[in-house]
């Protein structure tokens, strides 16, 4: 695309230079907002949550106390939620999302390949709060009653089983609240992995069967390889939407805030505790502190997210 | 066994356990479109469309609660469809290729992915803290704030698709760039640039956390004034569904089941003018 400026030519109506610059500027402007939204993001979460940093100091991090009534915040439990549920998730989903783009890209008919593709990609777009209601309505009363109460009555007390699967067999726990997260996941992961996968050159791949490779060994040794950096961008960008994922998350974990000891024991992340707390926070300290939480989880997302464009970026060449 | 039978097995579990792998993904997904329908659909009527939401125990809609959602989508689309189509603009015609560029378009897909609750802090803090008060304003501001990234990158990718001999040919006639722009390039990518709307449409109509802290929500109906909390139809599905009420739970599933059916229709529209317009 040309990119040098052109000058008004000799002649050209009066005005002509003056329109040219005004709309260059204005989408200039338009361009730097995107730049300046981001810095507001960050500069106001941090600013908001400066009280609670300068009150709690480190500790803050660290400590698994959080009492609205004795205003004593510490955002140990809530990060730990988020870490946890956002990389089981991710272990959930991440198998299942490279079967599916592999099987619709290598082996599936390309008569329903293209449908199912569709479909794979509509469902990434239904709102979280969707997904949340089926998770507490369908999903945790299920497994409740049929994953959490059997494991409960089977396990030795004391064993490490019993201590693994420890909580309340109500279905809201950390672990439904991740398996919410996989569904969640999937179909946007599938979607971007079967994007990543048809840009790999069918000369290479066409050599490697003439070579006598099978089909696995192909994806194997061919295409996994050529798009390696790419699919660590794509597990990255999963990884930042799990971390930020909000109302399936609260509806489904459990809201506990304390620092979760098992995998079905109620928790909390940071997007959750923000939801359920902020518009009835009444202290200025209650405030400060679920902002600061926020910044907190600016930091994580923005890192994540910066490295999965990085590398899915570079990928597209 | 030798080598090759070896390999011929390997290569068939692996091609099973990929089918198997689509299989879960399509039942999750047909499980919980299945629930939507079975529990959302009886509970429309047209009280639905008429009355507002009521308190537990008596007849009511979510009229109010569409109406806010609509008022504050179409607010957020306004602002977005105005600096997204500009940047974007920006992006695909004057910074290609610049250093600037860029780090814009780094930014904007940074954004993209960003976690819409701190959208929602944000704006809190931009909008709602200094005002001393939840506003329809602010929810329509927050909503804007998540649709222009991706009208941003859609934009982009339509107008870098126009060929460049258009660009040339109106240059040659002695306009300027803007005013190619403007009369050709952007009326050549019309279909492109309603596709980036829609796409953003599609991504805030659902959206409930920023709104939470920003808009609120209003059992009452008040759609003259921005100023004032106003219902919208993910929060109201929130309190519903979190109430201990049955009735209350019922409206939640038809909200549900609105929204999600708003959502994949836009989606549809806008992937089927999305493929019309690739040249």
């Amino acid at each position: 695309m040309a990119s040098t400026a052109l000058e008004a030519p000799r002649g050209a109506p009066p005005g002509h230079a003056t329109g040219e610059i005004i709309f260059r500027s204005a989408c200039l402007a338009a361009a730097t907002l995107l730049m300046a939204a981001l810095a507001g993001v960050i500069v106001s979460l941090f600013i908001g949550g400066l009280p609670a940093f300068r009150q709690f100091g480190f500790g803050f991090l660290t400590s698994t106390t959080w009492n609205p009534v004795t205003e004593v915040y510490g955002a140990a439990g809530p990060i730990a939620g988020t870490l946890v549920t956002a990389f089981l998730s991710l272990a959930i989903a991440l198998p299942l999302a490279l079967g599916v783009s592999v099987f619709l890209v290598e082996f599936c008919p390309a008569r329903i390949s293209r449908p199912i593709a569709i479909a794979v990609e509509l469902l990434a777009g239904i709102p979280s709060i969707v997904y949340g209601m089926w998770g507490l309505f369908v999903l945790a009363p299920w497994f409740a009653a049929h994953v959490q109460l059997p494991i409960a009555m089977h396990a030795t007390p004391g064993g490490w089983v019993d201590k693994l699967f420890a909580g309340t067999p109500n279905g809201a726990n950390i672990f439904t609240a991740s398996l919410i997260l996989a569904i969640m996941i999937l179909p946007y992961m599938a979607a971007v992995f079967r994007e990543l996968f048809m840009t790999v050159p069918p000369q290479v791949r066409e050599a490697a069967y003439g070579l006598g490779c099978t089909p696995f060994e192909v994806i194997r040794a061919v295409v996994i390889p050529y798009v390696r950096r790419g699919m660590i961008g794509v597990v990255m960008l999963g990884l930042g939407r799990a971390l930020g994922e909000t109302m399936a998350v609260t509806f489904i974990i459990g809201n506990a805030h304390g620092f979760p000891h098992s995998l079905f024991d109620s928790g909390s992340t940071i997007a959750s505790t923000v939801a359920n707390e902020f518009a009835e926070a009444t202290s200025d300290m209650h405030t400060s502190a679920l902002i600061a939480l926020g910044f907190v989880l600016f930091v994580i997302t923005f890192v994540v997210l910066a490295i999965a464009r990085l590398l899915l970026r570079e990928e597209k060449h | 066994m030798d080598r090759a039978a070896r390999r011929r097995i390997g290569n068939s579990i692996f091609v099973v356990l990929c089918g198997i792998a689509t299989l879960i993904a399509l039942a999750f997904l047909a499980l919980i479109l299945w629930t939507l329908l079975t529990r959302g659909v009886g509970g429309i009527d047209a009280k639905i469309f008429t009355m507002d939401q009521p308190p537990p125990g008596s007849p009511g809609g979510l009229r109010n609660a569409i109406v806010g959602s609509i008022i504050m989508c179409a607010l957020g689309m306004a602002i977005a469809l105005v600096v997204g189509i500009l940047a974007g603009t920006w992006l695909a015609e004057y910074g290609a290729g610049t250093r600037y560029g860029a780090v814009i378009r780094f930014l904007n897909d940074v954004l993209i992915s960003a976690p819409s609750i701190l959208i929602g802090l944000f704006v809190y803090e931009l909008l709602v803290a200094p005002f001393h008060g939840f506003s329809a304003l602010a929810g329509g501001v927050a909503l804007a704030f998540l649709a222009t990234p991706i009208v941003v990158r859609t934009t982009e990718d339509i107008l870098s698709l126009q060929p460049g001999a258009l660009r040339e040919a109106g240059m040659a006639l002695g306009a300027s760039r803007a005013f190619v722009i403007r009369t050709i390039i952007w009326k050549s990518a019309r279909t492109g640039l309603l596709t980036a709307g829609l796409l953003g449409f599609a991504r805030i109509s659902g959206e409930t956390a920023p709104l939470l802290f920003t808009s609120l929500g209003n059992l009452n109906n008040n759609y003259s004034q921005l100023t004032q909390p106003m219902a919208s139809l993910p929060t109201t599905i929130f309190q519903f569904a979190l109430s201990a009420y049955d009735d209350w739970q019922r409206l939640a599933w038809v909200g549900a089941l609105l929204i999600a059916v708003a959502v994949l229709t836009i989606n549809i529209v806008g992937r089927a003018l999305a493929r019309e317009t690739r040249p």
